[in-house]
């Protein structure tokens, strides 16, 4: 379904130069883009602006709401969210509510979650890379089957294979362990980075493979200074949206661990929904502390996250 | 080179995947080892069990109710993103925040905000609002489209956005020339130009939303109530509640099957189409 994109490339001079060369760079480059634009302004229009302005302020609302009641929720006592208007903040903040919840463990599940994304995103692009690497300069059939039964596992959703998963973790034994987590997330990882690493790697000029090879530079010297050096773009937007999906990931926790020895912070806000009960305000305070650090990565990094986000999709 | 992504890919993707498939032929409860026992599974899930073809059902409410809700904002959401006022840009700042809160994140805050004994109900003087909005089984599955949607809204509108971007600025300055308005222009530029963008996003929400588990799991507190009960929360209780991994299995092949099949479908639509758009596009 991504392929597609590539056939419409030749449009007019004036939506190639608008247009990043490649999917990874296209929310990066859309700084530029911006000022290279007219302002899309016309008289006819404005009766429809004003509507237009109206439902982007309404959506606005629809998407603050939440937000702003789990952040002022989580600084008061659930005696005050009871007895006051629960869309006011409270007259008298707390943070009672967060102080529970670290010391619940929290920073024990965070440390899991860290763990567990950072070794699946680095396993992930290094085996993505590598692949992404073989197969463009694969001149051989094998090359291209793999690229495409590869592109097959896009279309493979985890929800229909975590009975066999299951099964399999249990056997070799990695039930209730990280591993559990990150082997197979590193599988469903690899084709959608594999994808949008290619597309990166074809478009270095195959000349400066020619002439390494020339300087009698082996493979892995070739992946190690050229390659790697000029996928570090899409490495970086695979990067983060994996860590995105790694990281609020439930369904794999869910099942294949148990023990809080292992658990990690969706599986963890899961547990203190239960173990907090009634007291709604230690759990929005775990949601919110869950959702901090993406929330700060966002804030210094939020041109890479949004690219990342719709690399593999966004054309 | 490419030996550790086969070996990782092969070992917990497409294995599991062919693995759905036999398992579905094969009693097993968790604790003792699968058997074979050929079409019973499939006679029992098919046959046996009328709730197979309740489940069904409400995934199809599912789906299609998802797709009319997110759509269409998705698309105008992305539109109005793309646009060049600064004010656009601030808002697009924030309808990405959805994207930073985890499924049980996002269910645990609207389980409290649709609460009947506090949230919303309690706090707007509405007379219609007090409800119990997520254990009423008219009312649920409703309630779950708009939380999904909620949630995946946003990652759509950047996708419109960014292929409204690449809408070549000439075409609406020739359009304005020959007194197409706004709506005009929507209609014959952007909405044509937009096709592959709203066929990689049609996919990817129907796709999506066919195997969507997470949120509703975490909305009905892990005990769906057959209101909302699609199939792959049907699958997981199925599997992981009541033990019986054959017929889950039975299940989830079911959905890969539904799956692949709309996303062919759906590749197939975007094939036909391409040639008449590089005509249109030249």
């Amino acid at each position: 379904m991504m392929t597609h994109t590539t056939s419409s490339e030749p449009v007019t001079p004036d939506a190639k130069s608008d247009r990043a060369i490649t999917p990874e760079t296209a929310g990066a480059d859309r700084g530029n883009i911006k000022q290279n634009k007219v302002r899309r302004t016309g008289a006819p229009g404005e009766k429809l602006n004003i509507l237009g302005g109206l439902g982007g302020w309404l959506w606005l609302a629809v998407i603050i709401l939440p937000i702003y009641y789990i952040v002022i929720t989580s600084f008061r006592t659930s005696e005050d969210l009871r007895a006051n208007n629960q869309l006011l903040p409270s007259t008298n903040p707390t943070i009672a509510p967060f102080i529970k919840v670290l010391q619940n463990d929290f920073l024990h599940y965070f440390t899991n979650s860290v763990i567990v994304t950072l070794a699946t995103v680095a396993v992930v692009l290094s085996a993505s890379v590598m692949a992404a690497y073989y197969i463009t300069r694969s001149t051989t059939l094998g090359g291209k089957r793999l690229f495409q039964i590869i592109l097959l596992g896009i279309a493979i959703p985890v929800q229909a294979t975590i009975i066999p998963v299951y099964y399999l973790i249990q056997q070799l034994g990695l039930y209730d362990t990280l591993w559990a987590l990150i082997l197979p997330q590193i599988a469903f990882a690899i084709p959608l980075s594999v994808l949008i690493i290619v597309n990166f790697v074809r478009d270095i000029p195959a000349e400066l493979f020619e002439s390494m090879k020339v300087d009698g530079a082996g493979e892995w010297r070739i992946l190690t200074s050229l390659v790697l050096p000029m996928a570090k773009p899409a490495l970086m937007t695979v990067g983060i949206y994996q860590a995105l999906q790694v990281w609020n990931s439930f369904l794999f926790p869910l099942v294949l661990t148990q023990s809080s020895e292992v658990r990690v912070l969706p599986l963890s806000l899961w547990e203190y929904s239960g173990q907090f009960g009634i007291d709604v305000p230690a759990t929005l305070a775990a949601v919110v502390l869950s959702a901090l650090p993406l929330l700060v990565a966002y804030i210094f990094a939020r041109r890479h996250i949004v690219a990342g986000l719709t690399a593999g999709f966004g054309k | 080179m490419a030996l550790p992504a086969v070996a990782f890919f092969g070992i917990f993707a497409l294995i599991p995947l062919i693995g759905v498939v036999v398992i579905s032929f094969m009693e097993w409860n968790v604790l003792g080892s699968p058997k074979w026992v050929g079409l019973t599974n499939w006679e029992a899930v098919l046959f046996d069990r009328p709730f197979t073809w309740t489940a069904l059902g409400l995934t199809v409410t599912f789906v299609i109710g998802s797709y009319l809700f997110q759509a269409p904002v998705a698309l105008l959401l992305g539109v109005f993103m793309a646009g060049q006022q600064r004010y656009r840009a601030l808002l697009a700042v924030l309808y990405f925040l959805p994207l930073l809160f985890s499924s049980v994140a996002v269910g645990l805050t609207f389980q409290s905000l649709f609460s009947p004994n506090y949230g919303l109900s309690a706090a707007l003087p509405f007379e219609w609002l007090p409800n119990d909005w997520l254990a009423n089984s008219d009312l649920v599955m409703w309630v779950m489209i708009f939380v999904v949607g909620w949630c995946f809204v946003p990652f759509h509108g950047l996708l419109y956005q960014a292929g409204v971007r690449q809408i070549p600025q000439s075409m609406y300055e020739a359009a304005t020339i020959d007194g197409a308005g706004r709506l005009r222009q929507f209609f014959s530029i952007t909405l044509p130009q937009l096709r592959y963008t709203i066929i990689t996003s049609s996919t990817l929400m129907l796709v999506g939303s066919l195997t969507y588990f997470d949120l509703i799991y975490v909305l009905t507190g892990g005990q769906p109530a057959d209101a909302v009960r699609i199939l792959p929360l049907d699958m997981y209780v199925t599997g992981f509640a009541s033990y019986n991994l054959g017929y889950a299995s039975v299940i989830a092949v079911i959905l890969v099957a539904i799956g692949l099949t709309l996303s062919l479908l759906l590749n197939v639509l975007s094939g036909s189409s391409k040639m008449d758009s590089d005509k249109a596009g030249a």
